[in-house]
Parts: C-alpha cells; sequence; structure tokens
C-alpha cells in the first residue's frame, strides 16, 4: 500500500517536470559540417543544430542532440534513443517506408567535386572511383548513374574521410552535397586545385524532395507539430537568421 | 522478431553476390574476411620467426629493436594502427609522390600491412616466449652432439619452440579472425563491412549482424578444431604416455 503511494507521488512528480519544460530529443550525425559537427568544446555545432534549437524555441521546447553514425540514425530511432532525426537526411520514398518524414526544411542540390578542368558526363567516369557517403542519397544515386557505366563506387563512413581520399588520389571525384562540397572542402586550403563540376543533381526521384525531419512511423502528432514549426520560424526570420550564418544562398529552395 | 526473410535474401551477399551479381563474382564477405587473415597471418608468421630469434638475442641492438617494435604494437590499437597506415600517411606529399603509393593507396594493401605487423608483435612475443622456455635437455644434448648455436638453433630450439607455441598461436589466430572486422571502416567489404552495407540498406541491425557473427563463430569452431588436430600430432611429445 505504502510502496504504490511512494510510487504513484514518484510518479506525479516526474509527470509535472515532463509538463513543465518538455525535452526533445534529436539524432543527429556529427560528422557533416557545416551542417553538423563537434565544436572545440565538444559542444554540437551547425545549421542543423541551430535548425533544431529554433525549432525548439518555436515549439515552447528543450532541444537535446544526441549523437549518432550516420547509417545507425533510423534504427537508433526506432529502438526511441531519440524522438526525430535532424540530420540533413533527404526524403525519399525509401526512407518513408522506415520513418515518416516532416515537409523539407533545406533542398541544396548533389554535386561533383574532382580535379579543376575534368569534364564530367555519365561516361567520364568509365574504370574511375567516386567516393560517396554510405548509404546516402548520393550513393544510390551515383551506382545507378554511374556505377551502371563502369565507374567503382566507394563507400565512406563520414564525409571528411572521402575528401581526405579524394586529395590522396584514392578517389577520382567525390559526390557530395553542395553545400558539404563547397564549406567544408572547396573553400578549406585542402581544397586548393578542386572544384564543382558538372551540373546540379537534384532529380526527386533519387534526391527526394530536401531535407525533412524524420521521426518514427506512425507518429503523426511530433510532424505535424514540427511542420507547424519550420512554418512558424520560416515566418518570424529566424530561418533566415540560421540560414544567413552558415550560407550566402538561399537554401529553402522552392 | 526475426527477419528470416531478409537473412535468406541477403544471405549471398556475404558470398560476393553484390547488387545482384552472381555469388562470388567479387570477394566482398567471407572472402575478402578470409583473403585479409590468411595473407596476414602469412606474412606475420614468416616476419615473427626472426624477430623471436632477435627479441632473444643477447645482443641489445638487435634485441632493443624488436622489444621496442612489438611493444608498440602490442600498446596500441589495431584500429589506431590501420587508420594511421591508412588516413595518415597519405597526408603526406612525398608519401603520395613516392614508389610505395602504388601499394599504399589501396585500402586492401593498408589493412594487409596493419594486420601483419599487428600479428607478428604478437606472434613474436609467444615465440620468444617458446624459445626461451625451451628444455635445458635439449640444449645440452644438442651441445653435447657438437652442434654450433645457428645449427642448434635451426635444428633444435625453433622447431621445438614452435610446436609449442602452437596453443597460444592458436588463440592468436582467432584473435586476429575478429581482429580483421575492422577493414569496413577503411572502404573494405569485409564480413562486416557487408553487414554494414545492408544494415544501412535496410536500416535493420539484427539480421546482418546476427549473420556476420555466425560466419565468425563457424569460422571460430573451424579453427579450434584444425588448431587441435594439429596440436595432438605435433605436440603428442608432451602428452602423458600411453599405455
Amino acid at each position: 500500500m505504502k510502496k504504490t503511494l511512494v510510487l504513484g507521488v514518484i510518479a506525479a512528480s516526474l509527470f509535472s517536470i515532463g509538463a513543465q519544460a518538455e525535452t526533445l530529443r534529436f539524432g543527429m550525425d556529427m560528422n557533416y559540417p557545416p551542417f553538423s559537427k563537434q565544436g572545440a568544446d565538444g559542444k554540437p555545432q551547425g545549421f542543423d543544430v541551430d535548425m533544431a534549437n529554433a525549432l525548439c524555441a518555436a515549439m515552447k521546447a528543450t532541444c537535446q542532440i544526441v549523437p549518432q553514425d550516420w547509417d545507425g540514425l533510423i534504427p537508433a530511432l526506432n529502438a526511441n534513443k531519440f524522438d526525430a532525426i535532424i540530420s540533413s537526411m533527404q526524403i525519399t520514398p525509401e526512407r518513408q517506408k522506415a520513418v515518416d518524414f516532416t515537409n523539407k526544411y533545406y533542398n541544396i542540390a548533389s554535386r561533383i567535386i574532382t580535379k579543376v578542368g575534368t569534364k564530367v558526363d555519365q561516361n567520364t567516369f568509365k574504370g574511375k572511383k567516386i567516393g560517396v557517403l554510405r548509404a546516402s542519397t548520393q550513393e544510390k544515386f551515383a551506382k545507378d548513374y554511374w556505377g551502371k557505366d563502369g565507374a567503382s563506387i566507394v563507400a565512406y563512413n563520414k564525409a571528411p574521410e572521402s575528401f581526405l581520399d579524394l586529395k590522396a588520389g584514392r578517389v577520382d571525384a567525390v559526390f557530395v552535397d553542395g553545400a558539404v562540397g563547397d564549406q567544408e572542402f572547396l573553400k578549406t586550403a585542402n581544397g586548393k586545385g578542386y572544384a564543382f563540376v558538372g551540373p546540379n543533381y537534384s532529380d526527386p526521384k533519387y534526391f527526394g524532395l530536401g531535407a525533412g525531419i524524420a521521426v518514427k512511423k506512425g507518429n503523426k502528432a511530433l510532424a505535424e507539430r514540427l511542420n507547424k514549426a519550420i512554418a512558424e520560424i520560416r515566418k518570424n526570420g529566424s530561418y533566415k537568421k540560421v540560414q544567413d550564418k552558415y550560407f550566402s544562398f538561399d537554401v529553402y529552395g522552392n | 522478431m526475426i527477419d528470416f526473410a531478409l537473412i535468406a535474401d541477403k544471405l549471398p551477399s556475404f558470398l560476393g553476390a553484390t547488387d545482384g551479381a552472381p555469388m562470388m563474382s567479387t570477394a566482398d564477405g567471407l572472402l575478402m574476411t578470409l583473403e585479409l587473415l590468411a595473407l596476414s597471418l602469412f606474412f606475420g608468421l614468416a616476419l615473427s620467426v626472426p624477430l623471436a630469434l632477435g627479441r632473444v638475442s643477447k645482443n641489445k641492438w638487435i634485441a632493443r629493436p624488436v622489444w621496442l617494435f612489438t611493444y608498440v604494437f602490442r600498446g596500441t590499437p589495431m584500429l589506431v594502427q590501420l587508420f594511421i597506415i591508412y588516413y595518415g600517411l597519405s597526408q603526406f606529399d612525398w608519401v603520395r609522390s613516392s614508389w610505395a603509393w602504388e601499394y599504399l593507396q589501396s585500402a586492401y594493401v593498408c589493412a594487409i600491412i596493419a594486420f601483419t605487423l599487428n600479428t607478428s608483435a604478437y606472434t613474436t612475443e609467444i615465440i620468444a616466449g617458446q624459445i626461451r622456455n625451451t628444455h635445458w635437455g635439449e640444449i645440452e644434448a644438442a651441445k653435447a652432439m657438437g652442434m654450433s648455436k645457428w645449427l642448434m638453433m635451426r635444428r633444435i630450439v625453433v622447431p621445438s619452440a614452435l610446436r609449442r607455441a602452437l596453443p597460444a598461436y592458436s588463440n592468436e589466430v582467432i584473435m586476429m579472425l575478429q581482429g580483421t572486422s575492422i577493414a569496413g571502416l577503411v572502404t573494405l567489404a569485409d564480413l562486416t563491412g557487408v553487414a554494414r552495407r545492408i544494415y544501412a540498406d535496410t536500416y535493420q541491425a539484427f539480421e546482418p549482424f546476427l549473420v556476420a557473427g555466425a560466419f565468425y563463430l563457424t569460422l571460430t569452431v573451424l579453427f579450434v578444431w584444425l588448431f587441435k588436430r594439429a596440436e595432438k600430432r605435433w605436440l603428442a611429445f608432451l602428452g602423458p604416455r600411453k599405455a
């Protein structure tokens, strides 16, 4: 009797804490600068982090960022390690089978990076190696587009590792999200002599409708609240503030 | 629960059937793991016999460097060694412009170098330990026969030490089998690498790693059995006398 009473009191107090300040846990791959990286002080930094905080502010909740390697994000979401994924994840039909998405929160095309002066068309990469992030939309596209034509697609666990190997000459090109390639490779000292070549790749069949926030399948309530929050920060200017901190162009797309 | 349909569907991927290609058309999966293991064990063992002789040498200019080598490679994780060799070396222009780059640019070669150095450090210590443990009777008998130091090493001490090293070496082989699972981190598709790829494609963690684990377990059982047979044959002289 006493035990149930004590338990009841504990439960009630826990409940009231929960009601006061809701904590939303966001899973994020911390190796995708400028969208996400571990800062020098060990704290998460980047566009996705600021976006999460802006959304939480709009939802009057507290944000908690949970680091998780990219290829484990969706399994960890399904295992309830966090409530949502905000990690530059492109909305694709394949992923929609596993999770539910909000509307896009940005949409940036993917690009090929290679040595300056290389011409790119579907055949240029025959017998060449293209680095991609494992389990990314770029990997699927590259396999179908260049892989079928005799290019070998090399999958990396982290985007910076693919830049290291491009520089080292282990791959002939890297196919990557345009913003990541620009900020983290081309604009750094390492990227000298390299450039974007060829067109913007944004075929919705592969790259989906832009990056969305993933929630567990069936968690419509949270997806709706996040959609409202995205609409709100688009309107009240906090979206633009975050965008301008990292990019000099419109990342939302049309 | 366990998705048996997924396991049945993806099982050929562990045997080299990548992206719809027939089985064994690529070295992905089981074959890659066995290649990495066999090559690194072969080179590792070949290196470790002379190194073990150096390790027990009375000349400190020989013994000390070998001691340093085994301590450095046993004192650091194999993952760190692999990253230093694969990502670390490639940062230096002089490495990339040297003749060695032709080999070092391949992840496969880097993995074999890292694994070889690691296993040879452990194996050197195993063999050196058994050389020191050689029964004084064997040495006295060799000296009584008038053998020179090197003839004694070649005919008596080393063969005897290698036999007695078998049980410890079987452990090293099994540890190396499990150790090769880090090859996936430098873009190679060994058993674990294939499991990671399936995990990334299907978002299911349990089934692919369960299958990879079953492969490693089966290989371990096989190796244990092989070494038991080898010990029976080559270590029979240490066993109790049969009536």
